[in-house]
């Protein structure tokens, strides 16, 4: 029952963390992936480098269980769905997790995205055993790995440099990329005249 | 109303944080399926089956992979990631109305499209369906979406979190820069 319980707490303050940094508005996203306005895009470095240096500098202290890391498998699917989410993502604006908090906010327009989504997923479901025939899905580069070897992890390193030692760095780097990004990289264009 | 990219960042890195040091790196996508089996089992109570041992399989095969886990999750939907997913839609309804809601013309549609596509509603829908399958499809065929594998994956250097985010920013940002030409 515990467990129900932080899947209130957590999913509840991710659903309002997500709503308060602008991720569930279509408008922000927009602009961060035309590239005219680049705060969602420094929020979101931030947070990956946040969460990294916290949960590797756990790790070494022993406060952070080393098992509660979960590595997804890496295989040429995860390229050609990370495409077509890019796209789907552009045009509309959502991803399957703002989507729910844009429609929790009152957008009708993301209600009409989860549909498509259930409907899209549906589509997984039937078509996944031609998918895994295709070869798409087999692992490529070892598979689960991370990009060094992580102490006391169940997972392979694609190197054998030290895991945590350079979560910790790649996280700093996240940090260090989201302070100098501009705040915008495309030229300011004639704002519409209505609105 | 947004917050600033510093405060923001940080409160997301804290909640991406929370969720590996007490349970599990955050993920969102795979209830998408779940939400599927639970509407199909619902209106066909032969897809997910016990056996007597316990252990759950389906007639789908993707739902009946990995063991029947998906499986599971259909026919127990009190479980940590579908009861995740319902509370962030209620975390984000409480933040929307806290903060005094987004506006009768948000609501209809965002105002980058209204100043790109004109305010056509059924426009507006159907470029959004289509995205939502597209996106899903996508999302399952990657085996994660925005925050299992770009968020969750690159905090942990995973490899494959690095190489769904080059896929969906390659696509991403060249689909926006045509699209929206126009300022918001």
């Amino acid at each position: 029952m515990s467990s129900i319980l932080l899947a209130l707490i957590i999913g509840g303050a991710f659903g309002a963390v997500l709503d308060r940094v602008g991720a569930a508005s279509p408008t922000l996203i927009g602009k961060m992936l035309n590239l005219s306005n680049l705060h969602l895009m420094k929020a979101i470095l931030l947070a990956i480098g946040t969460g990294s240096v916290l949960m590797f500098g756990g790790q070494m202290l022993g406060l952070v269980d080393v098992a509660h890391m979960s590595v997804k498998t890496a295989y040429i699917g995860v390229f050609v769905g990370g495409l077509l989410l890019g796209f789907g993502w552009a045009l509309s604006g959502y991803c399957p997790g703002t989507s729910l908090v844009g429609a929790a906010a009152g957008r009708k327009d993301a209600l009409v995205f989860i549909a498509g989504g259930l409907l899209g997923a549906a589509a997984y479901m039937a078509t996944y055993p031609a998918v895994k025939d295709s070869g798409l899905l087999d692992k490529i580069a070892g598979g689960k790995v991370t990009l060094g070897t992580v102490p006391d992890a169940k997972y392979e390193g694609l190197t054998a440099l030290p895991g945590d030692l350079l979560g910790i760095a790649l996280g700093l780097a996240f940090i260090v990329v989201a302070f100098i990004l501009p705040e915008r990289i495309t030229q300011k264009q004639p704002a519409a005249a209505t609105v | 109303m947004t917050l600033n990219w510093k405060t923001g960042g940080l409160a997301l890195g804290l909640v991406f944080f929370l969720a590996v040091l007490l349970v599990k790196p955050i993920g969102v996508s795979t209830q998408f399926v779940i939400l599927d089996g639970i509407l199909w089992n619902a209106v066909d109570g032969s897809v997910v089956t016990q056996a007597d041992d316990g252990s759950y399989t389906s007639t789908n095969a993707y739902l009946a992979k990995s063991g029947g886990k998906y499986a599971k999750n259909v026919a127990n939907p009190l479980n940590y990631s579908f009861v995740f997913v319902v509370a962030m839609v209620a975390g984000g309804a409480i933040s929307a109305f806290m903060r005094g809601g987004i506006g009768a013309q948000e609501r209809q549609m965002p105002a980058i499209w209204r100043a790109n596509f004109g305010d056509s509603q059924m426009k507006r829908n159907a470029a959004v369906f289509v995205a939502g399958f597209v996106v899903l499809y996508g999302a399952r065929l990657a085996g994660g979406c925005t925050s299992g594998h770009m968020m969750s994956g690159m905090m942990q250097t995973s490899l494959s979190g690095y190489i769904f985010a080059l896929g969906a920013f390659a696509a991403a940002v060249p689909t926006a820069l045509i699209l929206f030409r126009k300022e918001a």
